[in-house]
């Protein structure tokens, strides 16, 4: 079986120390987690967390499972297999001149992202989309100089209806 | 009224059911310490180091199949649980540690004795808590029960910090528990039951593999049915013994590394392997790669996270083995196997698994098998880990439910005297005998004190080769016979059993086991026995790491171990 990345999406309570929970698992049973972002979810005292990890499709259905032997989580699902929307935050900072700003700023136009803080020598972008569009804007904007870059990891719902 | 933290823990306690806590004071549980003498119907069991106090409350746990509770100080009080809950967890044992915290005005100032225990305990405990309001304690009393002895049972640590100990509010004790994220499956899924159903009846040499599973859900009689309607033969994994008589025509013994060649052979030959309650340890499964090539496998567990963790199962039946079983024997059709049945006999009669030298020396196979004579198999085995353990296993014949005692996941050497004490005070009229290496038994041997001071009579029985044996065995097998660090000098135990107040005598020759066991049997108190063994005495047989279970040395095999160094 071949090594993919799985979209795993997680109901968790939000408690102290479910995080903590979560992220010994992983650590504990040798998954590789890629990413991970947690926030609120629809129903209160629950948070959704989506986790990009990678292996075969058993070792993610073993993470699944052991997932879901935590108390505090309440449901597990991969849900890579399914329609999903995916999306991810990140702020880039770059470097600029006077000669270099103009060009920065029409990439910025192109894939549709801010510029959300202009200083002498530097702006910096925010992108939000799917890891696909963050990575080839990063690519671009490599050109000039990054000084730093900040990323959400990304986030994932299924598509329509579904659950 | 309003009551304090500590009396709140105590009610909720004795809501539960609990009797008897194992456990040492200090610092940080002293306000539920001084709440105890309000309290006659918990029987506080003083330990004599916290290791103890898990593996007792471990002990009690299995023997009764109620959860063990033990209590400990915050800081060295609560790691020194560790191991203890560690093997509880690994061995799907319900139990309950409570520890002491530091004030919740100090915690993460790294206060004196603070340290971090749920952090510490999350890989090792079904779950655990940090209550810091004490109108959650009894709520969260009720929930660490509830979790630590439905499903798959296993340890719940509660961390109260000292001053919720001491602060009061109004006593309500909840009658039901909301967890959201906590469901148990137990009863299977009917189709999945059909489609095992239906490779049973088709099965030509199907062997069961009979895991702690049937014994947690005390599933002795749906078991035995289930067997015995469809003639499977029955292999055991360590903690299975007992689940099924061993006297049985259709028990196999112990499979694994040092499994009988029967079971080994049977497993390995099969067409269809049926997993009950059990999760293909490595010592029970030897090379996976390898195992059971041309069987297909069902796979019966509680747990759905063990469902092709280690082996692929094909039918996988997710739910409590009682249940399932229940359901499996109206769909099973009566079974004969008479062709797989004599070839698994011709193995039995090739590898007799009882089979002992005759000789002068003192025999750990004989001292066992004479423990199990005189006691006609109705007694509680708790054994240590190394040699001492897999001669118990092997040696005494399980013939009836809940026998044995043993810690087969982590394997912590030092179990077997706190836990046969723990067994014993949950099952009095039960004869407790402790198989002790003389190595482990150093590691919990301050707990003869706990039995003197609580008048616990085990019996036990210490098998002293002056060696780490079956690291040494394995030195002999598998490192030229370097024996490095395994050589031990030993005090006279039966001088630090007559120190603790426990009489005792020293045994030499073979012709004294028997009146040994009779005399230890016979006296009505803890008695200890000091075997003095032959030194290099092996387990035989043995899986070699790495080799499949077919692949097992003997002395009569000696090929298999052929070009290893």
């Amino acid at each position: 079986m071949t090594d993919t990345r799985h979209t795993l999406v997680a109901l968790v309570e939000d408690k102290p120390g479910v995080l903590n929970r979560v992220a010994s698992l992983f650590r504990r049973r040798s998954f590789n987690i890629q990413s991970l972002a947690v926030g609120g979810s629809e129903h209160s005292g629950l948070s959704r967390m989506t986790i990009v990890a990678v292996g075969d499709s058993a070792q993610i259905e073993q993470v699944r499972k052991q997932l879901e032997k935590l108390i505090n989580v309440v449901k597990v699902s991969d849900i890579t297999e399914e329609g999903m929307v995916t999306r991810e935050l990140a702020l880039i900072k770059v470097k600029t001149t006077a000669s270099t700003r103009s060009e920065i700023m029409q990439i910025v136009g192109v894939f549709r992202a801010n510029i959300v803080d202009v200083a002498p020598g530097s702006l910096t972008v925010e992108v939000t989309g799917d890891e696909d569009k963050v990575n080839s804007l990063l690519r671009l904007l490599r050109d000039f100089g990054i000084k730093e870059i900040s990323r959400t990891g990304r986030i994932a719902l299924t598509r329509g209806s579904s659950s | 009224m309003k009551k304090t933290g500590a009396q709140i823990l105590c009610e909720s306690l004795i809501n539960e059911g609990v009797e008897v806590i194992f456990g040492i004071l200090g610092g940080s549980v002293l306000p539920i310490y001084d709440t105890f003498p309000q309290y006659t119907k918990l029987r506080h069991i003083l330990v004599r180091h916290e290791q103890g106090a898990a593996h007792a409350a471990d002990g009690y746990a299995r023997a009764t199949h109620k959860a063990g509770v033990c209590i400990a100080t915050s800081g060295p009080g609560a790691t020194n649980l560790v191991t203890g809950i560690a093997c509880a967890y690994m061995d799907s044992a319900p139990m309950v540690a409570i520890t002491g915290q530091v004030a919740r005005s100090v915690i993460g100032r790294d206060a004196f004795q603070e340290m971090d225990i749920t952090g510490i305990t999350i890989p090792i405990t079904k779950h655990n808590y940090l209550v810091t309001d004490v109108t959650e304690l009894a709520k969260t009393v009720k929930e660490a029960f509830h979790i630590a002895q439905t499903g798959r049972p296993g340890p719940v640590l509660i961390d109260i910090p000292r001053d919720v100990q001491q602060e009061q509010t109004d006593f309500i004790y909840p009658d039901k528990v909301d967890l959201p994220g906590y469901r148990v499956i137990s009863r299977g899924h009917p189709s999945q039951i059909k489609k095992a159903a239906k490779l049973i009846n088709e099965a030509e040499q199907p062997v069961i593999i009979a895991g702690r599973g049937i014994i947690i859900s005390q599933a002795y009689d749906e078991f035995r049915e289930f067997a015995e309607k469809a003639q499977l033969p029955v292999a055991h994994t360590l903690l299975g013994l007992g689940s099924f008589p061993g006297d049985h025509i259709l028990d196999l013994g112990m499979m694994g590394m040092h499994g009988t060649p029967c079971a080994n052979l049977a497993v390995q030959n099969a067409d269809l392997l049926i997993a009950v309650g059990m999760r293909f340890d490595d010592r029970a499964t030897a090379n996976t790669e390898e195992f059971a090539p041309n069987a297909r496998v069902i796979h019966i567990d509680i747990d759905p996270a063990e469902i092709g963790k280690n082996i692929p199962a094909e039918v996988p039946v997710v739910g409590d083995t009682k249940s399932v079983l229940t359901a499996l024997n109206e769909e099973v059709k009566k079974g004969e196997h008479v062709d797989w049945l004599s070839q698994i006999e011709q193995w039995r009669c090739e590898y007799p698994s009882l089979e002992i030298r005759e000789t002068d020396e003192v025999l750990p196979q004989y001292i066992i098998n004479q423990i199990y004579e005189a006691t006609r198999g109705d007694a509680l085995i708790v054994t240590g880990v190394g040699q001492n353990q897999m001669w118990a296993a092997r040696y005494f014949v399980y013939t009836k439910p809940d026998s044995l005692i043993s810690a087969g996941g982590l394997g912590p050497m030092g179990f077997e005297l706190p836990a046969a004490m723990g067994a014993k005070i949950g099952r009095p009229e039960k004869v407790v005998w402790c198989i002790a290496g003389d190595g482990g038994f150093q590691m919990t041997i301050q707990e003869l004190a706990t039995i003197t001071q609580e008048d616990i009579a085990v019996k036990i029985a210490i098998m002293n080769n002056g060696y780490l044996g079956m690291v040494r065995q394995w030195q002999e097998l598998f490192y030229g016979r370097r024996y490095v660090g395994t050589k031990l000098w030993n005090p006279d135990f039966v001088k630090i059993g007559e120190a603790y107040g426990i009489p005792g005598i020293k045994v030499k020759r073979r012709e004294e086991v028997i009146p040994a066991i009779q005399k230890a049997m016979e006296y009505p108190g803890a008695f200890l026995v000091d075997f003095l063994i032959e030194p290099e005495e092996n387990i035989y047989p043995i899986v070699p790491p790495g080799e499949c279970l077919a692949r097992f040395f003997q002395p009569s095999k000696p090929e298999v171990l052929e070009g290893r160094f």
